[in-house]
């Protein structure tokens, strides 16, 4: 009984592989024969002996040896990177300037001239938020540009592959089918959760603050320490927070892939157009029509508060924009 | 407050080391984080407060939270929730 039923199971296994019995007119095709490598051809009859043999012993004594010695090779070449890249390093900080010193080549007019006539010229009281985006507004600008570039190439690249994808995605199954592929990625991360009480009641509670701070780094960044990006990125946090805590629809109510392209586009016209005309005009001994205002008012220090703005607006926009994409290539 | 300075720098060295020694990626990421928060710590005693929020809003905020997202993405932030469920 046991041997018919494993008789039967072994039928039915070979049936299932495709192994089964052959039908007696079947035509087996003749096997190719098999691709032997370089070396393990077989023996021709004027290829001499003993180089054979050498051919079979090296290749024999690569396949045993071979890996061991690249692993030690690999080793002992990345050790040997690391010591030549850390003393080239460790020399060129050897040969620095001492810090602080007054001789140093980087304590030169350039300074002093920031220094006493930062806060005058520019009207900032911050003067780190003065040399970036007066003195030095055309390098913010192009940091700007540089960001929202990366963000709409990834928002094009990532973007073919979601509208490619969007009947998939609308399909029921699909959220089934992944429940039980275990090693497939989930179609989607972040899915509406209702268990998700700690995470909800920590973020209503702070993603108020952390968007009030946000603001008033933006805003003050000509007074105190801050300005256009670490405020953006502190707004970028906020939405993150918000999107992870109540789901991507709730952030789409607000800021979306369209909101995100005129207020950026808009935001970096603003700044070009901006400092552009106050380039023109500021510079070349030409009277310059914006009003400097009292150092250490909010509406103060000429156009720095409407670019800190503007930096702002692009940054929060790319970051929320990079963690939105990346996560489920939507926006 | 030098002592402080001198335990923060020592405390770096070690988050540094241990980013790039740690198997489990969860955890580089979160010495990571950790090493973020220490260093605005120091740009703060260094008197650059302007280095600071940005290096807390960026090293710990935003590029901690693209790093849990690329470890999500590779499947190796609920790796140990999968094998229990096995």
């Amino acid at each position: 009984m046991n041997e018919e039923l494993k008789n039967i199971w072994r039928a039915f296994f070979n049936w299932v592989m495709g192994n089964g019995p052959r039908p007696e007119n079947e035509v087996i095709p003749p096997e190719p024969p098999p691709d032997l490598p370089f070396t393990q051809k077989p023996h021709d009859k004027y290829t001499r002996f003993h180089e054979a043999t050498l051919k079979e012993r090296y290749n024999q004594w690569l396949e045993i040896h071979g890996l061991h010695i690249f692993a030690i090779l690999y080793t002992g070449l990345s050790v040997l990177t690391c010591i030549v890249i850390v003393s080239l390093l460790l020399a060129t900080v050897a040969e620095l300037p001492p810090f602080g010193h007054e001789r140093n080549p980087a304590n030169n007019e350039v300074i002093r001239r920031y220094v006493e006539h930062g806060g005058h010229e520019t009207g900032a009281q911050n003067i780190v938020a003065g040399l970036i985006l007066d003195y030095r507004a055309f390098d913010t600008f192009g940091e700007s540009a540089v960001l929202f570039t990366a963000a709409v190439s990834v928002l094009m690249l990532l973007g073919a592959s979601r509208r490619n994808k969007t009947d998939t995605h609308s399909l029921p199954s699909s959220n089934a089918m992944d429940a039980y592929s275990i090693h497939a990625p989930p179609m989607r991360h972040h899915t509406f959760r209702k268990d998700d009480v700690i995470l909800r009641a920590v973020a209503s509670l702070s993603i108020p603050v952390i968007l009030m701070m946000g603001c008033v780094v933006v805003i003050n960044g000509h007074l105190s320490p801050g300005g256009g990006f670490s405020g953006g990125a502190i707004l970028s946090t906020a939405l993150i927070l918000c999107a992870n805590a109540y789901g991507f629809e709730r952030v789409h109510e607000f800021f979306n892939e369209r909101t995100f392209i005129v207020s950026s586009s808009t935001a970096l016209m603003i700044y070009a157009l901006s400092k552009g005309y106050s380039f023109f005009t500021g510079a070349n001994h030409i009277h310059s029509v914006i009003p400097k205002g009292t150092i250490g008012n909010i509406l103060s220090g000429g156009l720095i508060l409407p670019l800190n703005i503007c930096v702002g607006l692009i940054v929060a926009g790319t970051l929320y924009g990079f963690y939105a994409l990346f996560s489920e290539g939507d926006m | 407050m030098i002592v402080i300075e001198w335990l923060l720098l020592i405390f770096l060295i070690v988050c540094a080391v241990a980013v790039s020694i740690s198997k489990n990626l969860l955890n580089s990421v979160i010495i990571f984080m950790s090493y973020s928060l220490v260093m605005a710590v120091i740009w703060v005693l260094l008197r650059s407060p302007d280095l600071a929020i940005t290096e807390a809003a960026v090293g710990a905020g935003v590029t901690s939270v693209l790093f849990f997202l690329a470890l999500r993405k590779i499947g190796q932030l609920g790796h140990k929730d999968d094998e229990k469920s096995e």
